[in-house]
């Protein structure tokens, strides 16, 4: 077996050194009944790199890239251009085979990439402070809503119908058993997001509200209304970012006044790849950073003052308050901060500048073009590289047979909130620098058959 | 002024119907380098035996137990700023909080320093 | 004051030695050890290494809230980004360049051709949210790696999204909850060993459970006889490592479930260790209900510097209806559906919900399903073998070193225990792991588990040869006699590493997490 370096002279003579007569004395305190003699039946055997080489490709093959049509899915998972060497730098086996930096004097590198981009995503998403990452988006936005209870003493948290429904239905399984009180909606198709709603709702027993931006629609509004509302009741708010490139073309929700900004990572630098593994996002001010989850990398000095990074404020953290921690959670994504990382060093503020207008600007083109389609109503008037279009017939078949002539065309409301009339005419577009005019005109013409 | 310890390593000194509570000098060594404290507001009501405050080093955090039920009048917020405060002046400058007594009996029970440095010996 | 410092861990201000006669170049670099800047002060605001098209005319649409203020992100060119980065990458320690023998984290080779495999566009470049039968491929890794999961564990059914670890003792401690729910019973106590991993406790309470030790004996496993003492009707369950974090199997774990089940409970099993069991105990004989699977350390997927990881969740019969969405079904004609919350139904109305977004960690699936065909059965079984040797050679090439508290209780499994006793006074765990950094090796896990005063928990795994292992000896040896020699150069170690020890102290006094301009921040104070 090719990753197994032990021969069977090795094996003797250590089992000799051991004092065992064969290998199933080391397994003694197995109970006999428990004990396997041999290989599980029914399962094959081992496989040459070939072999399993042409296994996997088959299956592979079986799959519809994104890149191998026209493809305008979004809602939490954006299809960007990744240069190739960030690819290359995260293959590095001194990134790729290292362990969660417990012995720092080597591991500064991992340590000094977690200080960069913790310092990057601060930046990006306008707060003081970052962690090293979270598991995903999803998973960050549940963990800021506890932080939330934590912070105010309260366990009511208001929800944004614009809020995706997965992140939603995430803090509704983790709160059937924390006991917090989620106040959630559904979207409507309506021009603008629900802050007036939401505003309303704010009392003294709210804890935070959570609200998308852009929103599962594409929706943006001014966050800054909303911010004051809950400050006004002693309430945080959370703002949950899923296209970070958004925020290389308008204000960041820290400038708004959120207090948590949380979010999915996955759409610099880290690909698609079926829903994960991606990279949750996690922001907050100086003051509430004790009350942060997830891994915290700090600068100092070592012995002889040269300037070095530690991983900090650990006593937050599970394996030393055990059930008293601020969360559960052990590894954070460290691989994937690397990669958004590199991709946002290689974008720099100008690139990403660059990177979100043409985002925007081939967004709105395509609205445009789609608007123009018999039975296409754009519903959104305000958006970054995601809308929603209202199809004069329900969505989710025609999806499926575009899909069938080879257009991913995106992502029908029916998928997302099934048996919700009043949403399963929805589309949810999403254009980026992939996305090229001819896709645009081949989506524009299937639709227009299909809505015939 | 009496001052009376417990088996957790919290000092108690008592001044009329008030009194001003620590971590001890034992306690201080073991947690190494105190780098965070936390404080119980003024006002808290605190039960004896139950959580008042939190000091952590780098890789340990431990409550602080109330020594005796009452109400907490002041906490020490030079220790919010100065942690290592702790470290070098455990049984002075960085005492936790002051509270009134609920119940001075519960002092009963409670070690004098001479009896604490033999429960310390025996650790 | 509660449990004052229990692993005994005391780090301290450091205490440089003055003897290694550094910066004697005017870079600060020692040949190939070089020092890197941070992004922030080499790249600017202006610059870019990403050439775009012109963007094309059209409305905007932004409703008002174009970013004016200056972002901050400093960008570099391509070339000196490669470089920032290769640069950083060689102050790693990493599997690739030697021995990584972490305790429980099971540090083993990364087979690149996973890395290949899960790049592969047809996994690599799809949507979760892709109508099904575009994605049938991708859905068919997910199923064919939980047909290998759920038969080398003899369980019954198994959720794949976890994301990791945690998340998945969470996924396994919810399925009790939800199947205690649906008994009607309100059982509040989940029993827990203090030798579990910190997670334990940390997803317990997190799932409102009360947590209570169980004691051990002093061979280091769970005390039978006290554990079904505590067992009632206000118990929920049990979570046990197995093999335990000692590194020991745990004997009675068959007598341990029988017990739990007769009380009404459920045995949870926290499968960080399955490594060195794989191929020759399935859990499920066991009488486990629920174990979660790190496909980071068993199976491979790497650990790239804390994650990501990825945690699916083996299931018994009786948990299997509670666990969550989505899931993959396969019908017989060979096609495979996504069950989520629209097609979900009366299919599995017991389900406590969804987890995570979309479908879990993907590219860990590919990655582990390609080790998992290469080794197949035999080579699995090989694995376990091989891991438990290796740990049991070290055990007994140290054991005369090092204090090993559980030697005498029998052979190790994948992982060897050595305490810090017999130590002279000053010297303690953190200096035999600073000192091994000179010597090339990363340390052990050190300080975990408490139950152990000072522990090194070493796990070579099986992707060690014996040379390997046999140098590692000689220098751990050589380490831990110049300790209890108390050789004071040792409390300087490293010496030779890019940093000397740090001074963490400081960084959690005033802790600084994000890069400030220093003009700016000197103006701030």
């Amino acid at each position: 077996m090719r990753y197994l370096p032990l021969t069977e002279a090795d094996r003797s003579a250590m089992l000799g050194v051991i004092g065992a007569k064969s290998i199933d004395d080391l397994f003694v305190d197995v109970p006999a009944e428990a004990r396997l003699s041999g290989p599980i039946a029914g399962l094959p055997l081992h496989a040459s790199e070939l072999a399993v080489e042409r296994h996997m490709t088959r299956l592979a093959a079986k799959n519809l890239s994104a890149g191998a049509a026209p493809f305008f899915l979004g809602c939490g998972a954006y299809r960007h251009h990744v240069p190739a060497s960030v690819d290359h730098i995260i293959q590095r086996g001194e990134f790729l085979t290292s362990y969660t930096p417990y012995q720092p004097e080597i591991a500064q590198g991992t340590l000094q990439v977690m200080f960069e981009f913790q310092s990057q995503i601060a930046r990006l998403l306008g707060c003081d402070v970052a962690n090293a990452s979270m598991y995903d988006g999803s998973t960050a936005c549940w963990e800021a809503i506890t932080m939330a209870r934590r912070v105010t003493k309260r366990a009511k948290a208001i929800l944004s119908g614009g809020l995706h429904p997965h992140y939603v239905s995430v803090a509704n399984t983790m709160a059937k058993y924390t006991g917090d009180q989620l106040v959630t909606s559904l979207p409507t198709l309506s021009p603008t997001p629900d802050t007036d709603d939401l505003i309303a709702q704010i009392d003294d027993d709210t804890s935070c509200v959570v609200v998308q931006y852009p929103d599962i629609l594409g929706r943006i509004a001014d966050l800054s209304k909303l911010a004051e509302a809950a400050h006004a009741k002693k309430a945080l708010l959370i703002a949950v970012v899923t296209e970070p490139v958004a925020l290389g073309a308008i204000k960041s929700p820290g400038e708004m006044g959120a207090d948590i900004v949380v979010g999915e990572g996955q759409s610099l630098g880290v690909g698609l790849q079926f829903g994960g593994p991606y990279v949750g996002l996690f922001a907050c001010s100086e003051k509430l950073v004790r009350q942060m989850p997830g891994r915290l990398c700090g600068q100092t000095v070592d012995a002889e003052g040269k300037r070095g990074f530690v991983l900090t404020l650990s006593t937050r953290e599970q394996h030393i308050r055990r059930e008293k921690a601020t969360s559960n959670i052990c590894t954070s994504s460290v691989l994937c901060a690397l990669a958004m990382s590199v991709h946002m060093t290689l974008l720099g503020e100008k690139g990403l500048r660059d990177l979100a207008a043409i985002n925007h600007a081939g967004a709105s083109a395509a609205a445009d073009r789609l608007a123009q389609v018999k039975g296409v109503d754009l519903i959104t008037p305000t958006f970054f590289n995601e809308f929603t279009v209202k199809l004069s017939k329900e969505a989710r078949p025609i999806v499926r047979a575009l899909a069938d002539k080879g257009i991913l065309a995106g992502v029908s409301l029916g998928r997302l909130y099934p048996g919700i009339a009043d949403l399963e005419n929805g589309l949810v577009v999403a254009v980026t620098e992939t996305t090229t005019q001819e896709d645009v005109e081949t989506l524009a013409s299937a639709l227009e058959e299909a809505l015939a | 002024m009496s001052i009376f310890y417990t088996e957790e390593h919290e000092w108690i000194a008592v001044e009329g119907g008030s009194a001003t509570v620590g971590i001890t000098d034992y306690a201080q060594a073991q947690l190494g380098d105190i780098v965070f404290v936390e404080l119980p507001a003024a006002g808290r009501e605190l039960t004896k035996g139950g959580d008042a405050a939190v000091v952590e080093s780098v890789k340990a955090a431990s409550d602080v137990y109330s020594p005796v039920t009452g109400q907490v009048t002041e906490a020490n917020s030079a220790l919010e700023e100065d942690p290592s405060l702790v470290n070098t002046a455990p049984e002075g400058a960085a005492w936790f909080f002051k509270l009134t007594l609920a119940d001075p009996a519960e002092l009963e029970g409670l070690m004098d320093a001479a009896q604490y440095k033999a429960f310390c010996d025996g650790l | 004051m509660s449990n004052i410092n229990p692993s005994g861990w005391r780090p301290t201000t450091p205490q440089a030695s003055g003897a290694a006669g550094d910066d004697v170049t005017f870079t600060g670099n020692r040949a190939l050890m070089l020092e890197e800047a941070l992004i922030f002060e080499i790249g600017s605001t202006e610059t870019t290494g990403v050439d775009f098209g012109t963007a094309p005319r059209a409305t905007s649409r932004l409703g008002g809230l174009e970013r004016t203020d200056t972002i901050g992100l400093p960008g570099l060119s391509e070339p000196e980004t490669v470089r920032h980065y290769t640069r950083l990458s060689r102050q790693n320690y990493a599997i690739d360049l030697g021995l990584f023998p972490l305790g429980s984290c099971t540090m083993k080779h990364n087979p690149r051709l996973n890395e290949k495999m899960a790049r592969l566009p047809g996994f690599a470049d799809i949507h979760p949210l892709q109508p099904v039968d575009t994605v049938q491929g991708a859905l068919g890794v997910i199923n064919e790696l939980a047909q290998w999961l759920v038969t080398l564990t003899g369980m019954h059914g198994v959720a794949m999204t976890p994301k990791a670890g945690a998340h998945g003792e969470l996924c396994g401690i919810l399925c009790i909850k939800a199947a205690l729910e649906a008994r009607g019973e309100d059982r509040r106590v989940l029993l827990v060993p203090t030798s579990a991993h910190g997670t334990n406790p940390a997803t317990a309470a997190f799932a409102g459970f009360t947590v209570e030790d169980i004691p051990a004996t002093h061979d280091g496993r769970v005390d039978l006889e006290a554990l079904k003492a505590r067992l009632g009707p206000d118990v929920a369950g049990v979570m046990i490592t197995n093999p335990n974090t000692c590194g020991l199997f745990e004997r009675d774990m068959k007598a341990i479930s029988d017990a739990v089940h007769a009380a009404g409970g459920y045995v949870y099993c926290d499968g960080a260790n399955f490594n060195a069991i794989v191929g020759r105990v399935r859990p499920g004989d066991l009488g486990i209900d629920a174990m979660h699977i790190n496909l980071h350390k068993t199976f491979s997927t790497p650990h790239g510097g804390g994650g990501p990881g990825s945690g699916p969740v083996v299931l018994s019969e009786a948990l299997s209806p509670y666990g969550p969405l989505p899931f993959t079904e396969l019908y017989a004609d060979g096609h495979i559906t996504l069950v989520e919350e629209e097609t979900v139904g009366d299919r599995h109305p017991h389900t406590f919900g969804r987890m995570t977004a979309f479908q879990g960690q993907m590219g860990m699936f590919t990655r582990a399903l390609t080790y998992i065909l290469s080794h197949g059965a035999d080579g699995l079984r090989q694995v376990a073998e091989d891991s438990v040797l290796n740990a049991n050679y070290v055990l007994r090439a140290m054991e005369d070193v090092l204090d090993a508290p559980f030697a005498k209780s029998g052979p190790c499994m994948h992982e060897a225990i050595f305490s810090d006793k017999g130590l002279p006074e000053g010297f303690s765990t953190i200096d035999i792991a600073k000192g091994l950094i000179d010597e090339g090796f990363h340390p052990m896990t050190v300080y975990f588990p408490l139950v152990v005063h000072g522990a090194m928990l070493v796990e070579p795994t099986e992707t060690e040869s014996k040379a390997t292992l046999d140098q590692f000896i000689g220098a751990l040896r050589s380490v831990a006699n110049r300790a209890k020699q108390g050789d004071p150069a040792l409390k300087a170690a490293p010496a030779l590493a890019p940093r000397r020890r740090l001074d963490e102290t400081a960084a959690a006094r005033k802790p600084v997490l994000v890069w400030k301009d220093a003009a700016l921040a000197q103006a701030a104070e």
